[in-house]
């Protein structure tokens, strides 16, 4: 790349796939905002023409907005603080040698490439089902009355199939991070004096405070537009997040022009979060 | 301060026996260094007298005491290791003072010890810095500083020196030479190269295949290689080792004679030889000659002389410099 010349050629080439990643990212984002500002609901056709702001005044005006909000926090909340803490045990655990720790980091890794539809059916059907889930089963055994999950505690219930889910990731991640570990470092703090506890909140936890901070980045990022669970567990009414107020406006009231605000108003939404988390989180990227 | 005993040590890694019975005394205040080839089973001597690795069999005494079952804090050592291991997170005030805190001594002494440690190692415009931001000499002395504010009985240095580069690797040999004279504390310190060996210790320990070679001074272990092994490993550049005809005439199944034994021009020596390669350094120049009597031989002339390769050179060695070992490899009396 070092003439004028050959630049050029670089840049003649690279230019199909930047034309065709930018049109893939700004047409959708473009024609959200024109939505966004249109009357466009299907069941009126007649009604069109601007509607100025007032998309974004009834999306957030809607009575189930605030509740959205909330579930959608409250679901990024308590699934990072699940898959992390439980990720970081799962990964001392699978750190020990032990007989069959390969299959058994194998099976621990499975559930991450089980698809969300699959397994929110599986949680739903098989293990959370109040009259033949696996779940139900156990309370009577033990005489009692079997939870009702998605009817009594349908968040925490979309947020443990979530932290299923996501455990096997952050695991995953925080077990190289362990591995990465230098054992002299290990050495050094057991002729330092330090015992198993120094050992691990001295050493061990620093060490990972990077790895931590990529997971809880990238899982923010997926678990805020969380929808597969949602809507195939049927909770949408009583635990639906944003991404599910969007779906509700879009696809069951047909009204487009206020789904596409509801999808700018999460947008607003995702990076306000992303802001927050690097400025808590984020200084344990730098070195 | 310390007297260090092994008695009677073994270790094994599964069926392979790393150290094969050690039997070693390490004097109080003394600068022992175990030197060897790599795998011979230094690195894990050491790791056993810290206590980082269990023995397979024997013990261990500081002061006569036996610690073989103490763990590596009980035995009051410290560690320099060959990486440093300093702690990345934590400011060097932090990784020095790391061992105080775990001693639970209050945060004022911790303070001042780490005060002094870094005046005596020139770490003081240092001390909020991380590890990563210092250079290698700079890193290898917050390690020696976490080891001396322990103040300790014994100092273990498992090669500290070779990760720097040759001229900080001198400098450094001198710092830690003079930190056992102003400290003068006990220092097992472990290398594989034989010139650290030579210029640090006053006490040498050669070791191979898990074996104590011998263990002596190190002006001992030049003169009076007890085996064909230590007179190969002491001494740079290497010693020659003649067998055959010419040994036998020694009544020797080998004889040794170190470059620097060997005289040029001297016509009454009997052997000649041929120059192939000449290396000037200057002070010295090492001529490596073939002869149709001895083989390759390495010949250390003293200054800047003239050797082209091809020419003709007649050797001859000094008697009382010969060194003669049996067939098994063993110095003749």
């Amino acid at each position: 790349m070092a003439t004028r010349h050959s630049q050029g050629i670089a840049r003649l080439a690279v230019a199909p796939a930047v034309i065709v990643l930018f049109l893939w990212m700004i047409v959708p984002l473009v024609m959200t905002i024109y939505f966004s500002f249109l009357r466009y609901n299907l069941l009126n056709p007649d009604m069109d023409g601007w509607a100025g702001f007032s998309n974004f005044y009834y999306f957030i005006t809607d009575e189930s907005f605030p509740g959205a909000v909330f579930n959608t926090l409250a679901l990024v909340a308590t699934v990072i603080v699940a898959s992390v803490a439980g990720g970081l045990g799962l990964a001392l655990l699978l750190d020990q040698p032990f007989w069959g720790r390969g299959i058994v980091r194998l099976l621990v890794i499975s559930p991450f490439f089980i698809m969300p539809t699959v397994s929110a059916l599986v949680w739903k059907n098989l293990l959370m089902n109040p009259i033949y889930g696996l779940f139900a089963f156990l309370q009577q055994l033990v005489g009692i009355t079997p939870l009702d999950w998605f009817a009594k505690v349908p968040l925490l219930s979309v947020a443990i199939i979530a932290s299923w889910q996501w455990l096997p990731f952050s695991a995953l991640i925080i077990l190289t991070a362990l591995q990465s570990l230098d054992e002299e470092q290990k050495d050094a703090s057991a002729m330092d004096g330090a015992r198993a506890l120094s050992y691990f909140r001295y050493i061990v936890l620093p060490h990972l405070a990077r790895p931590i901070t990529v997971v809880i980045l990238i899982e923010t990022i997926f678990l805020l537009n969380i929808f597969a669970e949602i809507y195939v567990t049927s909770v949408g009414g009583l635990a639906g997040n944003l991404t599910y107020l969007v779906y509700f406006q879009g696809l069951l009231n047909f009204d487009i022009g206020e789904a596409s605000a509801g999808g700018l108003i999460a947008v607003v939404l995702a990076n306000l979060v992303s802001i927050f988390l690097v400025r808590i989180i984020g200084r344990n990227l730098e070195i | 301060m310390s007297r260090i005993e092994l008695k009677a040590v073994r270790k094994d890694f599964g069926n392979l026996g790393v150290i094969n019975g050690v039997d070693l005394d390490i004097l109080d205040g003394g600068f022992t260094v175990f030197v060897g080839p790599s795998g011979c089973g230094k690195s894990t001597l050491l790791r056993l007298i810290a206590g980082l690795e269990d023995l397979t069999s024997g013990q261990v005494l500081i002061d006569g005491r036996d610690v073989t079952e103490l763990g590596p804090a009980q035995r009051e050592l410290a560690m320099v290791f060959q990486s440093y291991a300093l702690y990345p997170h934590m400011s060097v005030r932090n990784n020095i003072g790391f061992p105080l805190k775990m001693a639970k001594q209050p945060e004022d002494m911790i303070e001042a010890k780490v005060r002094k440690a870094a005046e005596t190692l020139n770490l003081t415009a240092y001390l909020d810095r991380r590890p990563g931001q210092l250079s290698g000499g700079q890193r290898q002395r917050v390690a020696i500083g976490r080891a001396i504010v322990r103040e300790p009985k014994a100092f273990l240095f498992d090669e500290p020196l070779s990760n720097l580069d040759a001229a900080l690797r001198v400098q450094m040999r001198l710092e830690i030479m003079q930190l056992h004279k102003s400290l003068g504390a006990t220092m097992v310190y472990v290398t594989h190269d034989q010139v650290e060996a030579m210029t640090m210790a006053d006490r040498i320990v050669v070791l191979n295949q898990g074996r104590i070679e011998q263990v002596g001074s190190p002006l001992e272990l030049y003169d009076h290689p007890k085996t064909l092994f230590v007179a190969g490993f002491i001494g740079s550049p290497k010693m020659n080792f003649i067998s055959g005809s010419v040994a036998a005439r020694y009544g020797a199944a080998t004889i040794g004679i170190r470059p620097e034994h060997i005289q040029l021009g001297a016509s009454d020596g009997g052997f000649t030889g041929t120059i192939r390669i000449a290396e000037h350094l200057g002070s010295d120049t090492f001529i490596h000659a073939e002869s149709p009597e001895l083989g390759s031989i390495t010949v250390r002339a003293t200054g800047n002389i003239e050797a082209s390769p091809g020419t003709a050179l007649a050797l001859g060695f000094e008697a009382s410099r010969v060194h003669r070992f049996d067939a098994q490899g063993v110095a003749l009396k």
